[in-house]
């Protein structure tokens, strides 16, 4: 096994909650309006940091490369396939996805895989893995994961709150630091699978992700729809992010396609995909469309009670769509078919 | 101050994604005109702006003024219409404008990749820098989250408008449990900035086949009551899902239901002259939706609590 370097200094659970990050300069007022970063070349020299009480702090502050990344990098080195799942639209199921695929990947007990829940407004990963009530045990060698079976390990702020109704009201700057110390003090080990769940939108927390996991790299994105124009509307926002941020897109998957009545099977558009839905915006982004997953009211029921819809209803067409749009993934990804999904 | 001549001002909040905040300031902002009350809506979700397309206003742009932006007009104030033969062919109505980043994009695909001390000063410019003018109500539709924008927005208005005007927020959720953990700790950021609840919408609560009528809860049940009551604030309607609202949004067509709908005891009317169907305002096709009557009764509830 390589050296390892200085492993970082191991910060309780709380004081995580409200230290700044250690890179950037400690400043002592809220960035003001065009801020350009503490951490950026402009930093303290922009025209916007003409009166700003953090500018001799910003202008004196050691530039250059942020030293935490090759730590980060260091600590996902036992990571072999890191996934992003990303959406720009709330509400599509990138969550759900997220678990569902992380179940899928756990099906096979050869794999390990965890699931890091960046949605720090919103945690619904624990609740939907059925550990909501857990909390974060620390080790010498940093944060174990909550372990939901013996492969399958999750990170979220979730764990962190004393009470489970609060509210988490930070602005971006403090949620990079949390991000920064899911990578840097969680103990990952070594894993096959990675899902990075991600809050909607294109801001702080997707910029964070992206800039501290290039250097580790990350297989791809993986980005979930629904069929209707509003949805499409906010995803197209999300390609042009990852192209300009350099994500590899694995694909596309539509999810909320159709709805199957359970007393009389007729087929129901719910979300009309009036503009031709995902598949039509596959086709004109010209990137891989994954598979459409039709709506099943047992998928949110599972969600809500932390069980696995993978498991429990395989017979279900929603659950045959995933296995296909799942096998996609391993194929985008460039793993053996056999490797990704359990003995059927 | 571009706040001063606005009555009354109402954030449409949810913690969540994808819980129809857009779709229900939208029907708000429709319900309050078609009660002749002059409304503006704007929209601070800036990665993510939907209300152009809501309101079919997509391809407008935003004018400039001396002191700041212009909000799109929607639909100008009018009174009730007839035609020739003494039938009301247009609803009486308050004007309606709107204010969104979406018009300021020069591609509507570009995307909006901004930290937070740059959401900051772009919603405080959107507070401080749009001609309003006079308005009953201004309604803000919110990004999902307690981020931010949400931050930057109660701060600015706790700054720059008067208690009298702060109405308070709507919160709207899905009655399943994992919105509803989202929207709790929503509840709780309004609880800790002093923002008052004026009531809870639990929406997509139940689909009705179109086939064969049966009513399927696709996101579950009933946990939007049940957490309003738990929180003691009040609860002000379920909201199903309808396809022909979608369908209005969508394709701009007027929506029709098969003979012998009835909704919330409400027999739902069929426009038989498919000339008209598709032409029209977006405010005049809405009346013949079957959400209009929920959204009509929340309304006058809100209304009530607002101007008491």
């Amino acid at each position: 096994m390589a050296p390892f370097m200085d492993p970082p200094p191991l910060t309780s659970v709380d004081t995580a909650l409200t230290a700044h990050t250690t890179a950037t300069p400690a400043l002592v007022a809220p960035e003001p309006e065009h801020c350009p970063g503490p951490e950026s070349n402009l930093a303290g020299k922009d025209d916007a940091c003409a009166g700003c009480p953090n500018q001799a702090i910003c202008a004196s502050a050691p530039k250059g490369p942020d030293p935490d990344i090759p730590i980060i990098t260091q600590r996902l080195a036992g990571i072999k396939h890191k996934i992003l799942v990303l959406s720009g639209k709330g509400g599509v199921g990138k969550s759900t996805f997220s678990t569902l695929l992380a179940h899928a990947f756990a099906s096979n007990s050869a794999n390990t895989v965890g699931i890091m829940d960046t949605d720090i407004c919103g945690p619904s990963i624990p609740k939907m893995m059925g550990v909501e009530a857990e909390t974060i045990h620390v080790t010498s060698t940093g944060w174990e994961p909550v372990w939901v079976s013996d492969n399958l390990g999750v990170m979220s702020v979730q764990f962190m709150l004393p009470n489970r109704d609060d509210a988490v009201i930070w602005r971006g700057a403090k949620k990079n630091g949390l991000i920064k110390r899911f990578l840097m003090d969680v103990e990952w080990g070594s894993m096959d699978y990675l899902v990075v769940d991600t809050p909607p939108g294109t801001s702080d927390e997707h910029l964070s992700v992206n800039s501290y996991l290039k250097e580790s790299g990350v297989d791809g994105a993986v980005l979930v729809t629904t069929p209707q124009e509003v949805a499409l509307l906010d995803v197209r926002k999300e390609i042009d992010f990852c192209k300009k941020a350099g994500i590899r897109i694995l694909g596309l998957v539509e999810n909320m396609s159709g709805f199957v009545c359970p007393k009389c099977t007729h087929t129901s558009e719910i979300f009309r995909a009036t503009t031709g839905g995902g598949r039509r915006l596959a086709q004109d982004m010209k990137i891989p469309f994954l598979g459409a997953v039709p709506l099943d009211s047992r998928i949110g029921m599972a969600c809500d009670f932390g069980e696995s819809f993978f498991d429990n209803f395989p017979d279900s067409p929603t659950c045959k769509a995933l296995k296909e749009v799942v096998k996609n993934v391993g194929k985008e990804m460039g793993v053996k078919e056999e490797d990704v999904l359990g003995e059927e | 101050m571009s706040l001063k001549d606005v009555k009354h001002i109402a954030l449409v909040l949810s913690g969540k994604g994808g819980v129809g905040k857009s779709s229900v300031t939208t029907q708000l902002a429709l319900t309050l005109s078609l009660h002749g009350y002059s409304v503006g809506v704007l929209d601070v979700d800036l990665t993510g702006p939907s209300i152009p397309r809501f309101f079919g206003v997509e391809k407008e742009k935003v004018r400039q003024a001396p002191g700041g932006w212009i909000p799109v007009p929607v639909h100008e104030q009018q009174t009730e219409s007839q035609n020739g033969n003494g039938h009301a062919v247009g609803s009486g109505h308050g004007s309606l404008h709107c204010m969104s980043l979406g018009f300021l994009l020069a591609n509507r695909g570009d995307a909006v990749v901004w930290r937070g001390p740059k959401k900051t000063a772009m919603v405080r410019q959107f507070l401080s820098d749009v001609h309003w003018g006079t308005l009953d109500y201004l309604l803000i539709d919110t990004p999902p989250g307690t981020s931010d924008e949400h931050i930057s927005l109660v701060e600015t208005l706790l700054k720059e408008a008067t208690s009298e005007q702060m109405a308070g927020a709507v919160i709207v959720t899905t009655p399943q449990a994992i919105s509803i953990s989202d929207v709790k700790k929503e509840i709780n950021f309004c609880r800790k900035t002093g923002v008052q609840i004026l009531g809870v919408i639990e929406n997509m609560a139940g689909f009705v086949c179109p086939n064969c009528s049966e009513c399927t809860n696709v996101f579950s049940k009933g946990g939007g009551r049940v957490m309003a009551q738990e929180f003691e604030v009040p609860f002000l309607g379920s909201v199903p899902i309808d396809p022909m609202f979608i369908r209005l949004i969508e394709e701009g067509r007027r929506p029709v239901y098969p003979e012998g709908t009835v909704v919330d005891g409400q027999a739902i009317a069929t426009n038989a002259e498919s000339e008209e169907l598709d032409t029209g305002l977006l405010v005049d096709k809405y009346t013949a939706c079957s959400l209009h009557p929920l959204f009509d009764g929340m309304v006058k509830e809100l209304i009530t609590t607002i101007e008491r």
